[in-house]
């Protein structure tokens, strides 16, 4: 069969210590049996490590930070799509979803496709309404409260036993054991991803996670299991693996059933000793852990893409249980030009 | 007791709980061990089984398959019977 060539931009190519899904989802489409795809990188700083990895990104555009607005950012946008003509854009990262969400009609209409979650959904999965999803959606969350300064640690005794979990609005989570812990975390966390910071009930129990895809009218079209086997110092899976869990795929399908979920999806889980599950964070794009389920038999980074283009899908039933992931880190070399080239043109 | 259900022992005595994602390396008795449980063996047959294939006291080997038995279970790869 000849594959459809395609040309597909990407971003989230830090693929460094706490790495960004874009290279694990380029890993999946060049895999692909159907597309024959050209990879437009999107970097944000000049020493993310995909926009050198010429194998997996054949050419590499710097964009915008989502701080600077949805309009610098559709204006690059355009740019990049004058000379590329691409066909789906994946954006990796949780910080810049809601400027390509807000910017989804306008990229439609000079014929780029996406497959995000609407804004509504990406709204009422946040950390901060965890406990309004849980309510409406029938799924068992902690307890949580956003707090915006200082002073509120003081009261947290009043909803809160410690320890508890103080957490960043996009990125970041710490463990705290008293209210000095609590202020130190919440500065710590502020300083890089602004307010609110979110408070969480500390849940005890074995961390599990889900990837998944969802179609937009209620159906999973993939989702597989993952136990963290290694965890880096920052929180990050060094190593994982596939498990034979249906308690975990009944809930995916039941959050993804009622939201109508678009897109990819991370569920992060608590086990308990009594094996229930808490759902304690909805990531709203496909992890870095992704290739994991393309090596057991779901590639959700192709599926996504016929989805983006219209294409019909037949939903994935099952993947290979005990499949292993570990992680590894590698020194490029390069040459100075290239970084030159990127720092000054903007383009490698 | 009974092997829960899925758990996967490999002739080496690597043993793989597929809910949980844990491993683990069983040497060669424990390995025969958890075969003669496998096959529906209770703990006084086992302890006869094994007492008249090793040079080992009974009173002994009943206090090891205690321990062992009780690992088993703390790790979840035992269940009471009825529990699946």
């Amino acid at each position: 069969m000849e594959k459809t060539k395609i040309t597909i931009a990407a971003s989230g190519l830090n693929n460094i210590d706490s790495p960004g899904p874009g290279i694990p989802v380029i890993r999946g489409i060049r895999e692909s049996a159907y597309f024959d795809a050209r990879i437009i990188g999107l970097a944000y700083e000049n020493l993310e490590p995909g926009a050198y990895m010429h194998d997996h990104v054949d050419k590499t555009y710097k964009v915008p930070y989502p701080s600077e607005g949805s309009d610098a950012l559709m204006e690059r946008i355009r740019f990049i799509n004058s000379v590329e003509h691409i066909d789906v854009l994946i954006p990796n990262f949780d910080s810049e979803l809601y400027a390509f969400m807000r910017s989804a009609d306008a990229m439609l209409s000079i014929g780029i496709k996406t497959f995000l979650p609407s804004l509504k959904q990406f709204e009422e999965r946040h950390k901060s309404n965890l406990p309004d999803f849980g309510k409406k959606y029938n799924v068992r969350v902690p307890f949580s409260k956003p707090i915006s300064s200082l002073s509120d640690i003081d009261r947290l005794k009043e909803d809160f036993d410690y320890p508890l979990v103080v957490k960043g609005k996009f990125y970041d989570a710490y463990i705290a054991h008293n209210k000095e812990q609590a202020a130190m975390y919440f500065n710590r966390i502020s300083a890089k991803w602004g307010l609110p910071i979110v408070i969480q009930e500390f849940i005890k129990g074995t961390e599990v996670n889900v990837v998944a895809l969802g179609d937009g009218f209620g159906q999973t079209v993939g989702a597989v299991a993952m136990r963290k086997q290694y965890i880096t110092d920052k929180g990050k899976a060094w190593g994982g693996i596939t498990l034979d869990d249906q308690k975990m795929l009944d809930l995916t399908n039941h959050i993804i059933s009622q939201t109508k979920w678009r897109g990819g999806m991370e569920l992060e889980l608590i086990r308990t000793e009594k094996n229930e599950l808490y759902l304690i964070e909805i990531n709203p794009r496909l992890p870095a852990w992704v290739y994991l389920a393309v090596g057991a038999g779901q590639n959700l980074p192709e599926a996504l893409v016929k989805l983006a283009l219209g294409m019909p899908v037949e939903p994935y039933k099952t993947y290979e249980v005990g499949k292993i992931f570990i992680r590894y880190s590698y020194d490029m070399i390069c040459d100075l030009q290239e970084f030159m080239k990127l720092s000054t043109t903007g383009e490698l | 007791m009974q092997l829960k259900k899925n758990i996967a022992i490999s002739e080496t005595g690597f043993l793989f709980d597929p809910g949980s994602g844990d491993s683990y390396s069983l040497n060669a008795v424990g390995l025969e061990i958890l075969n003669l449980i496998k096959e529906g063996n209770d703990q006084k047959k086992i302890t006869s089984l094994i007492t008249g294939k090793y040079d080992v006291e009974e009173s002994a080997f009943e206090r090891y398959l205690y321990d062992f038995v009780s690992s088993l279970k703390h790790h979840q790869i035992l269940e009471e019977d009825g529990e699946n």
